[in-house]
């Protein structure tokens, strides 16, 4: 699965060579086997519950009501994230970065995590945002393009969503920091993802957090891909083998198994929040759609991955698992299908209901003291855009339009 | 002459640099089998290899660090960086160490790197995807710095800022990738026009109207406009913003005794103030009107929603050289 630069390369040169061709491909297969071997896993692909040890007690209250609960956040985040793409297509948001595939990355992850707990995710985590109570269309107020940030981060104790790679690491850390300071017990959760990991930024965290032992744990989600590139041009090894190098324990999980994730980052949450420093946790999971809606995954990578990863699906194997302790009833998908339903619904009337923002907000918030040469600008902004107005009843030149 | 897009004129231009010297090479994220998030490495791997054709790690400090170490070994390392917003992780090693090696080794070692940006707003994207960071790279010595607008020169100048010895910023102005033009592929390198030089692309009496990159077709629509009102304005696209070509400038302003410069960038501090400083003092009593600014307003780039409120359009730009022209009544719609 996990292609190197290399294997690519050494395909190219032995093309005339079909056994060599063929050996590459064999090495690919058995390095993702390898790979699916070495993750801790608390449920099977067909929902079989598997004995970890090391896992095992921070999921042992966990009754097949709780686990339906998990089950239904990654079916409503599933169905809105669907709804995000139709919007895209529908013109109705500008982008939309799927995160199909990983849904128990995001829902065991950030149901681990307190209320006074603070999270800094990345432009993919929407699942992370639901659990954390954010309204899916306050989202979509960012990827619409009316706003630049959807919620008040203090509501919901998340930043609004990174785009530049990596640096929001850093920001859990010094918000890590703080919580040390102030003698406080709440810890920061910062995502990743693999690409990320190459990002000076993201090492530098790495630094830091282990340093001061600030109570932060870092959420990799590997999907295998940052945009067109594979996982193995940015890491050599599995990812979660750096942070011992910097000091940080870590712990590579089967992404795909909300079980896993769960106590996982349950541990790692608790070592943080007693005292006991940073952890790096590896999510390995698959971004089964496109990078983006403007993405074309045809271009570089083969569609036989996806055939790979399909059984490996995070909600399937929930479903098996509860239907085996007879928790999957007709009722409860009812229930589930009617969450989703009314969720998407939610989501596409309040997108569509967006209004334009208005001309003046462009310079609204970018200071937090007055600053005499933006009122300036401003001011005379609007004097140019009234130009252009047809007075209004009230006889107020209205400043919501363009010049055009 | 072929016809080509703007994108398709970088890709030609690559090709043949690649072709031209084998210590050429491509780097950056993404620019392999995909060919670029904008295509415009399109097919270069297949036809180059990986070698030469680098998809790299996601890190563009680590670009940049490890161009200066290629440029040191005589390389000529042609960096990509994914969207204008992502260049500032590579900014410390821009500034500190890619500009100022020839000077710091006494002018024995040249780093002749190419920085492709694709830059500037008016696509309707999410945050980081729409900024003209020029300026920061124009004010820091050692660096060059030209932006094309129009095919041909994509094509041409592409190779030129290969070929110079010099460190190069080339600025991509990726809402016109997709306009269509003539290409003169065969004409040698050697008989194109300069990399540094300005171009006047529509002659004028009345006011001078300085452009580049994105704007200058926003300029030459003015240009057009205005005509039918019976104004004659001269339109140069600068292609070249740092140097800049000073004297094809002064001599169009001296010409005119007016001048407007329009950017997308904020105007604070921005490539126009430069402009006009340097114009009004080779041209002070030439002058009939103070300069005028039409650029982005002082603010991040906005929310897509938003740019076109931020962007200079024909609407702005006629406004200023309304004012320009001392014309009562014309409303401040620049953002200085
Ligand atoms: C500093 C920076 N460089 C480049 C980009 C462009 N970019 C956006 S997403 C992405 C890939 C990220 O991959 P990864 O970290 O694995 O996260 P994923 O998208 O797979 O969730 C890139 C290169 C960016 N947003 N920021």
């Amino acid at each position: 699965m996990i292609q190197t630069p290399l294997s690519a390369e050494r395909a190219d040169q032995d093309a005339a060579s079909r056994t060599a061709v063929g050996a590459v491909a064999d090495a690919a297969t058995q390095a993702d086997a390898d790979e699916q071997a070495s993750l801790a896993r608390l449920v099977s692909t067909s929902g079989e519950r598997l004995p970890n040890a090391e896992l095992d007690p921070w999921v042992a209250e966990l009754d097949a009501a709780a686990i339906a609960e998990l089950y239904q956040d990654m079916a409503v985040i599933r169905r809105l994230d669907a709804e995000g793409t139709a919007l895209q297509r529908q013109g109705e948001i500008g982008l939309w970065p799927p995160l199909l595939g990983q849904e128990a990355s995001q829902i065991g992850s950030a149901r681990a995590l307190r209320g006074d707990d603070f999270v800094f995710a990345t432009y993919r985590d929407m699942g992370v945002a639901w659990a954390r109570g954010v309204r899916p269309s306050d989202l979509n107020r960012v990827w619409r393009g009316a706003t630049a940030s959807g919620w008040n981060p203090y509501e919901v104790n998340m930043a609004p969503l990174q785009v530049i790679i990596g640096a929001q690491t850093l920001h859990a850390t010094g918000y890590a920091l703080g919580i040390q300071n102030d003698g406080a017990d709440a810890v920061a959760l910062t995502y990743l993802g693999d690409g990320a990991s190459s990002q000076g930024d993201v090492n530098e965290a790495l630094i830091f957090a282990a340093s001061y032992q600030a109570p932060v744990v870092f959420f990799c989600q590997n999907n295998h891909w940052a945009i067109s590139e594979p996982v193995g041009l940015q890491a050599h090894r599995p990812i979660a083998d750096r942070a011992p190098g910097f000091g940080i324990p870590s712990m590579r999980v089967d992404g795909n198994d909300v079980l896993a994730v769960l106590a996982a980052t349950r541990l790692a949450v608790e070592r943080a929040r007693t005292g006991g420093g940073p952890s790096f946790i590896e999510a390995v999971t698959y971004r089964m759609g496109p990078h983006t809606t403007a993405d074309d995954p045809r271009k570089y990578r083969d569609p036989a991955d996806l055939e790979i990863w399909a059984p490996r699906d995070p909600l399937a194997r929930i479903e098996a698992l509860l239907r085996g302790l007879g928790a999957f009833t007709r009722e409860f998908e009812q229930q589930v299908a009617d969450a989703a339903d009314t969720a998407a619904a939610a989501v596409r009337a309040e997108t569509i209901a967006i209004a334009q923002p208005a001309a003046h907000e462009l310079f609204e918030h970018i200071y937090a003291e007055p600053h005499s040469g933006l009122a300036r600008q401003r001011a005379e902004y609007l004097r140019y855009l009234a130009q252009f107005e047809e007075p209004t009843e009230s006889g107020q030149p209205s400043t919501d339009g363009g010049a055009r | 002459m072929t016809v080509m897009t703007l994108a398709g004129a970088i890709n030609a231009g690559l090709r043949a640099a690649l072709a031209a010297d084998p210590k050429t090479m491509l780097m950056g994220e993404d620019i392999g089998a995909l060919g670029g998030v904008y295509r415009v490495t399109d097919g270069l791997q297949a036809e180059f290899g990986p070698r030469r054709v680098m998809d790299t790690p996601l890190a563009e400090s680590g670009i940049l660090g490890t161009a200066v170490g290629l440029g040191y070994r005589g390389y000529r390392p042609v960096v990509e960086i994914q969207f204008d917003g992502f260049i500032f992780p590579a900014f410390d090693q821009i500034v500190s160490q890619v500009s100022r090696t020839h000077a710091r080794t006494n002018g024995v070692v040249s780093l002749p790197i190419t920085i492709r940006v694709p830059f500037g707003g008016g696509i309707g994207s999410a945050e980081h995807h729409s900024e003209s960071p020029e300026a920061y790279f124009a004010h820091t010595p050692g660096l060059r710095v030209v932006s094309p607008s129009t095919p041909q020169d994509a094509f041409t100048m592409i190779q030129q800022a290969i070929a110079s010895n010099d460190p190069v910023l080339f600025f991509e102005p990726k809402r016109r990738y997709h306009v269509k033009g003539e290409v003169d592929v065969d004409r040698p390198l050697a008989d194109a026009a300069p990399m540094g030089g300005a171009n006047v692309v529509v002659t004028g009496s009345d006011v001078t109207l300085l452009a580049y990159g994105p704007l200058v077709a926003t300029a030459m629509d003015a240009a057009t406009a205005a005509r039918a009102e019976g104004i004659s304005i001269e339109v140069i696209d600068l292609r070249s913003l740092a140097p800049l070509d000073l004297d094809t400038l002064a001599a169009s302003v001296q010409k005119t005794g007016r001048l407007v410069v329009t950017h997308e960038a904020p105007g604070f501090g921005g490539l126009g103030a430069e402009i006009v400083a340097s114009l009004t003092e080779r041209c002070f009593e030439y002058l009939e009107h103070a300069p005028v600014r039409v650029t982005g307003f002082d603010v991040p780039y906005p929310p897509a929603k938003l740019e076109r409120h931020y962007l200079p359009d024909l609407d702005r730009i006629m406004d200023g050289v309304d004012r320009a022209l001392g014309r009562v009544g014309a409303e401040a719609g620049a953002a200085s």
